[in-house]
């Protein structure tokens, strides 16, 4: 390990050379936008939104998987990168049935925020209306599909923190879709034990507890953190 | 027949004297018959053609006399099934089980008239063959063929007379690049991963060949699997790796079956496996079936394949050159790649590098198909002209129809069209056209093809292969072809034009991986040359090309009566 001096935004900071460009930036209260990242689990490098400019670099770079070196010079706001990452979120609007007035996440969202923050105002990319299934089988919770961005949060959070591995993706591309177990309903897991984690990592109103209504769902994602401070401690 | 024997070699005068003994015993015949068994022939039945001549020798009394093999692809696969006598220097062409009687008189007598394929044509004349040297004259399942040919003979001299850096030196000076499609030079991805300090280390021959209209690797590895196997253990002696994967899709069995053979064979003669010729050096290889996705041709998707995850892609860096397979130094490497290194370490360096163009040195094999006469595998220097490929080499477009572009690259590729088709065959000059080496396919198409029909099939290509792990590429590819089909149908608008290119700038630039990067090629290589097609379909309504609707109707759907 090494620490190393680098340039975002025209601001000088250091980090370590282990560290990615995201949390280093974050650490200097730079933020940059992010789906599928989550603090606590590895990271997916999918959702694309913190792609940033790197200069002498003819490619565009993920900055949650893109570990920081000296000398570098690095630029997450230009209006590029803003155009790009309007058009990714677009495109998740576009990819499912996102209907904010009748979501149990409405103003608890993500990918809500993001349209805030991206400053989103219409949708240019035709709806693809897919017809989507809700899972509600299990005793606590409910998987609606029409709300999920496939960022694989819960993925991650159930096999790497709980270790059940009840979430995966079937399919490809477009058909893409979570599955629970070998594509069973989500009540008839054998390996899922219900913590719920799943559901506090999930970024949109995909993954909910039964019994809420339209903007109940509050969720918080920060619980993995103090799992992580947790293990340090012991260890 | 050559009986095969499982002598361990374990010095190369032992190779050599193997080598000449397996050529004294095929000097015993006046005449060999060759009956290519690759899967075009296959296809046609000369499989039926073989068995009919060998039994056809044997009621004759010919055995003795007469060699009758399976042998490798021709390269005119249009011609299939096709039979070579080498000793009379004749190829038939269109052979059937009924001509066979015809084809053994003609081992004395005159040649078959109506089955002569004109060999001195320049479809045959104007090649350079290098990695398909053999022309198909050898037994792609006898290693005793292939040790009576030189082989072997690289991979002894570079474990008795070359450190592995001098080998790695060698790739680098023979300015050999990945011919895989992105053109990487080889030799620095060997010294990366030789300079990588682990345990293990592993080489990968990357056969999940996926492009439409490409089959150059599948018939490298059905024609040359011994020649790979020896470029494998080459690669593994320079960077110090002792395990290998063929990783082969399983759409190609016969490939898969003759690499499995020739692994079996090779660590027979012990050519693999524990102490190489009897030397400190080991080298496993074993063969792990893809099962149908495309995107696994991606190096990073190539490997959670492997270790037996979901063919997705990885962000990199890292690399697999320093983490690989099981986070361990991986190199991978096309079939064809391997495939060179056995002529680099057998010539020398500087005789490879003498072929080609000054920044794409060698010869690259192409799968030529669509619209052109000689459709088959042919492999020319690189810097050859795109039109001495298709007109000289591949005879042009038949039945009397005009050329309109030639697609290369795959789905990442473009179409090129007849103003550029002086261009040279590089991987700098292709790119610049908009399109891209690939690993070598190219579709010819002519006046009846309808270059937004063609992007549009590319797209749904892409679309439908895509692995949905990052959103641009996901979500992207299938508008795009939404888009194109709204065009071809009629329905498309100029805003919606602009759109699709917008998109394809998003998908090209954010895409996590070469597919999606690639993805947008089609469309924008389209755009670029045969714009006037897309404004046809939007303004006028129409296809040029009679595709989308008969010429000079309307491409809209009729509107329902009611």
């Amino acid at each position: 390990m090494r620490v190393v001096t680098l340039k975002i935004n025209g601001q000088e900071m250091s980090g370590r050379d282990d560290e990615d460009i995201l949390h280093v930036a974050r650490e200097h209260g730079i933020d940059i936008p992010t789906l599928c990242q989550l603090d606590g689990v590895s990271e997916w490098g999918g959702c694309r939104l913190c792609l940033v400019e790197i200069e002498g670099s003819p490619k565009l770079s993920a900055a949650c998987v893109t570990k920081v070196s000296e000398g570098m010079v690095v630029n997450t706001n230009t209006e590029r990168l803003a155009g790009y990452r309007k058009s990714i979120v677009e495109m998740l609007f576009t990819e499912g049935n996102h209907v904010c007035s009748v979501c149990v996440s409405n103003n608890n969202c993500e990918l809500q925020d993001m349209s805030h923050e991206l400053k989103i105002d219409h949708i240019s990319l035709p709806y693809r209306y897919p017809l989507k299934e809700v899972d509600a089988s299990h005793d606590l919770f409910i998987f609606d599909a029409n709300r999920c961005i496939l960022c694989t949060r819960c993925i991650r959070v159930c096999d790497e923190v709980e270790g059940a591995h009840t979430w995966d993706i079937a399919g490809r591309g477009i058909k893409s879709q979570l599955i629970s177990d070998l594509h069973q309903p989500w009540g008839d897991s054998p390996s899922c034990t219900s913590c719920g984690k799943c559901v506090e990592a999930c970024p949109t109103g995909a993954l909910f507890e039964k019994g809420k209504a339209a903007g109940e769902m509050v969720k918080d994602a920060r619980f993995l953190v103090y799992l992580e401070e947790m293990k340090e401690e012991k260890s | 027949m050559i009986n095969q024997t499982d002598q361990q070699i374990s010095s190369s005068d032992e190779l050599a004297a193997l080598a000449a003994e397996y050529q004294a015993k095929q000097a015993q015949y006046e005449n060999s018959i060759f009956v290519c068994m690759g899967t075009a022939c296959q296809s046609v039945q000369s499989g039926g053609v073989l068995q009919s001549l060998q039994a056809e020798v044997k009621s004759r009394a010919l055995e003795d006399k007469c060699r009758v093999s399976p042998g490798g692809c021709q390269g005119n696969c249009a011609s299939a099934p096709l039979v070579s006598l080498p000793q009379r220097d004749l190829l038939y062409q269109l052979a059937q089980p009924s001509d066979v009687s015809a084809i053994v008189d003609s081992l004395q007598g005159e040649p078959v008239a109506r089955l002569l394929c004109d060999n001195k044509s320049d479809f045959f004349v104007r090649q350079n063959r290098v990695v398909t040297n053999h022309r198909g004259l050898l037994n792609p399942e006898s290693i005793d063929d292939y040790i009576a040919a030189g082989g072997f003979v690289a991979l002894l001299k570079a474990l008795f007379e070359y450190s592995p850096e001098a080998v790695v030196e060698q790739v680098q000076k023979s300015g050999l690049r990945g011919r895989g499609g992105a053109g990487y030079p080889t030799g620095l991805k060997w010294s990366t991963v030789a300079k990588a300090r682990a345990d293990q280390k592993y080489v990968v021959c990357n056969a999940d060949e996926g492009d439409p209209g490409a089959f150059m690797n599948r018939s490298v590895l059905e024609d040359y699997p011994f020649r790979v196997l020896e470029g494998m253990a080459i690669a593994a002696y320079a960077v110090g790796a002792t395990k290998g994967y063929v990783y082969v899709r399983a759409e190609y069995p016969l490939a898969v079956e003759r690499v499995k053979k020739a692994i079996r064979s090779a660590e027979k003669h012990g050519l693999l496996g524990n102490k190489i010729a009897s030397s400190s050096f080991d080298f496993h290889v074993e063969i792990r079936l893809g099962a149908g996705a495309f995107v696994c041709g991606e190096e990073t998707a190539l490997i959670s394949s492997i270790e037996g995850g979901k063919g997705l892609p990885c962000p990199r860096p890292p690399y697999p050159a320093e983490s690989g397979l099981w986070g361990k130094p991986t190199l991978i490497n096309n079939v064809e790649t391997f495939a060179n290194i056995v002529p680099i370490v057998t010539n020398g360096a500087d005789w490879y590098a003498a072929i080609g163009t000054p920044k794409s040195k060698g010869t690259k094999t192409f799968a030529l198909s669509g619209r052109i006469k000689n459709t088959g595998l042919v492999e020319v220097p690189l810097g050859t002209t795109l039109r001495e490929m298709i007109f000289d080499i591949g005879g042009g477009v038949p039945d009397g129809h005009k050329f309109k572009a030639v697609q290369t690259g795959g789905p990442a590729g473009g179409c090129i069209p007849e103003e550029h088709l002086d261009a040279t065959i590089d991987y700098e000059s292709l790119l610049a056209l908009g399109s891209f080496m690939g690993s070598g396919g190219m579709i010819v198409m002519d006046d009846s093809s309808c270059m937004v029909d063609v992007a549009k099939f590319f797209m749904q290509f892409c679309a439908a292969e895509s692995c949905g792990k990052c959103i641009p590429c996901r979500v992207g590819t299938a508008h795009m072809h939404d888009m194109l089909e709204r065009i071809t149908l009629g329905e498309g608008t100029m805003d919606e034009l602009g759109q699709l290119e917008s998109l394809c700038d998003v998908v090209q630039f954010t895409s996590l991986c070469g597919l999606g990067q690639g993805a947008p090629n089609p469309v924008l290589s389209t755009l670029r040359f045969f714009k006037n097609e897309y404004l046809a379909h939007i303004v006028g309504h129409t296809c040029p090309a009679g595709v989308c609707a008969p010429v000079g109707q309307d491409i809209r759907r009729p509107k329902c009566a009611l």
